[in-house]
């Protein structure tokens, strides 16, 4: 396993434009505390962003997982550039005739993108909890530690997805057209469910749309804004409570699991299919 | 002798296309092998197979004992195909060190196979700032980085200038000699007879021959005879059971022989019959005088 993700770093790491994406990736996601010095002065009016309790425990888990999951499209590009590079520099053929099997490259690449996922969940982790110790209005650690499971349904989002994106890369060989299959896949999700929201109903729309992997992988974590004090006591005066529940859910993530273990699995029986 | 490859019924079709039609060939320790034969006769899909990149139809081959998976094996093979693929943005010393990671061998060869083809002055410069020839030369540097039990290389001199052909034979030959099994893929006649001991011959996917260069076809070989008296000595010749058939061309004379004979008796007999010759060569078909003949016997 070391060896594999040795020979993946080392095709990784000497290619500029994924070191300087992959660099950029990780500043971008301590950007996030960028929104801690966000101030408005409207006359009388002194709004900062990061006493609106945005840093509070255990919110901020939540808020910080939601922003930083953006940042992934960053890291998706190293990913699919670096499953079509070795079809466009016909490496792959190099590689499994040097003596790699066809299951231990794609393991090379599984492996590569679940450290990504480590990493960055351990990244945001850290990055939160110093911003939540500054401006956090409670700092016991039960509260703290509570609400941990963001954490975790961050880390199998960002797996889902990447697992995706190395789909595709295999899939379409090709980088540039990869990426636009992504989007295209995104705006087909979009359609199916705004087709089955029209003809039957928005319960049924959104039970079948749940299962499909972006959306599912979205599900994961719920947009924080409602939840914050301040939208709340808007929506309260104007008469609307807001009831939606944030949390996250077991069948959650094993449908983005289950999606993984697909892309995965359907990446491999490509390669192995295929004559190269 | 030890086993390096056995391929049995290999068989590879395309759609409509049959590209390796139920070859079959054994590869022994210590000896030089060409395969032979045309673009587009199979050669490159017969090695992809064997080499893991190609799936097969039907057939089947085994490394070595048969007991070891193929990417096992195949890390104790050293083979360059086609093209020579690396990764462009990295240099050649990088490329090698990967290469040494995918191998499970360590990176203490590197330096000595640099050092073999001529690129140790280069070895920090990107993959992509290389001419053709460097490209092919990293390759073999790469091939060789295991010591393999085996070299096998697919067209390595294609595209090259002459200079480039001559490093890449050069190299060939120095690897030869140092007792590894070589397999070579080539439409180049004269390439496979200047190394080859064995020859594989394909044409449309079906194999042709395999065996040893030099019993490729039953011959005893020839002569080529020049006389003064050119009628005399044809006339002579004619009359002998020894000689098939003959030929004369801006002076010189073909003689095939139907059984064998050498020059020291030929030239005794000829000089009983009274006739001096003024040239005299015993010859064997070249190679591709051979492969001629078994190309244009099975054609149809």
């Amino acid at each position: 396993m070391k060896r594999l993700l040795q020979i993946e770093f080392i095709k990784l790491w000497n290619n500029r434009a994924s070191r300087v994406l992959t660099i950029a990736y990780f500043i971008l996601l301590t950007f996030i505390a960028l929104f801690a010095t966000i101030k408005f002065d409207i006359g009388d009016v002194h709004f900062q962003l990061a006493d609106q309790g945005i840093f509070n425990f255990p919110y901020i888990w939540h808020f910080n997982t939601y922003i930083a999951a953006f940042f992934k499209l960053f890291l998706a590009i190293v990913i699919v550039s670096m499953m079509s590079n070795e079809y466009s520099n016909k490496t792959i053929k190099q590689n499994l005739i040097d003596g790699l099997s066809k299951k231990e490259f794609i393991l090379s690449k599984f492996l590569t993108v679940v450290v990504f996922s480590i990493i960055s969940t351990i990244f945001i982790f850290v990055v939160s909890l110093i911003l939540g110790m500054i401006y956090s209005d409670y700092t016991e650690l039960s509260i703290i530690f509570s609400d941990l499971e963001y954490f975790l349904a961050f880390f199998v989002k960002l797996l889902g997805f990447f697992s995706f994106c190395l789909f595709l890369g295999i899939f379409v060989k090709r980088s540039a057209f990869a990426l636009g299959f992504l989007i295209l896949w995104q705006v087909f999700e979009g359609i199916f469910y705004g087709l089955a929201h029209w003809q039957l109903d928005s319960n049924i729309a959104n039970g079948i749309s749940r299962f499909l992997p972006l959306e599912a992988m979205s599900n994961l974590i719920k947009e924080p804004f409602s939840r914050l004090g301040a939208v709340q006591s808007v929506a309260s005066q104007v008469g609307e409570s807001i009831t939606k529940d944030y949390s996250v859910h077991w069948y959650e993530i094993l449908i983005v699991l289950v999606w993984t273990f697909i892309f995965i699995y359907l990446s491999f029986a490509l390669l192995k299919k295929r004559d190269l | 002798m030890e086993n390096i490859l056995t391929v049995n019924n290999l068989t590879k079709k395309f759609d409509l296309l049959t590209a390796v039609n139920d070859v079959s060939f054994n590869i022994k320790k210590g000896n030089v092998y060409g395969i032979l034969g045309p673009n587009g006769s199979g050669k490159s899909t017969t090695l992809g197979i064997v080499l893991n990149v190609v799936n097969k139809s039907a057939g089947d081959f085994f490394w070595f004992d048969g007991n070891t998976s193929t990417h096992q094996a195949l890390k104790k093979v050293g083979a360059i195909i086609e093209r020579p693929n690396f990764y462009p943005y990295m240099t050649a010393e990088q490329n090698l060190k990967l290469v040494c990671k995918i191998k499970e061998v360590p990176n203490d060869k590197i330096h000595e196979k640099l050092e073999l083809v001529g690129l140790l002055d280069r070895k920090d410069s990107k993959f992509k700032t290389y001419s053709l020839g460097m490209k092919q030369r990293l390759a073999i540097a790469s091939a060789l980085l295991n010591d393999p039990e085996i070299l096998i290389l697919d067209e390595p001199t294609n595209g090259l200038d002459p200079q480039g052909i001559h490093q890449i034979r050069e190299i060939i030959k120095k690897i030869a000699s140092m007792g590894t099994t070589i397999l070579l893929a080539s439409h180049l006649l004269d390439e496979v007879e200047k190394v080859c001991s064995h020859v594989i011959i394909l044409r449309k996917g079906h194999m042709l021959y395999s065996g040893r260069v030099d019993e490729m076809i039953a011959s005893h070989g020839f002569f080529e005879l020049k006389a003064d008296n050119e009628k005399e000595l044809m006339a002579v010749l004619e009359k002998n059971p020894a000689f098939g058939s003959l030929k004369i061309e801006n002076g010189l004379i073909t003689a095939f022989l139907n059984e064998p004979m050498d020059a020291t008796t030929f030239n005794k007999f000829m000089f009983e019959k009274g006739i001096v010759l003024s040239h005299l060569v015993k010859r064997k078909e070249s190679l591709e005088e051979q492969f001629l003949t078994i190309t244009k016997n099975q054609a149809n």
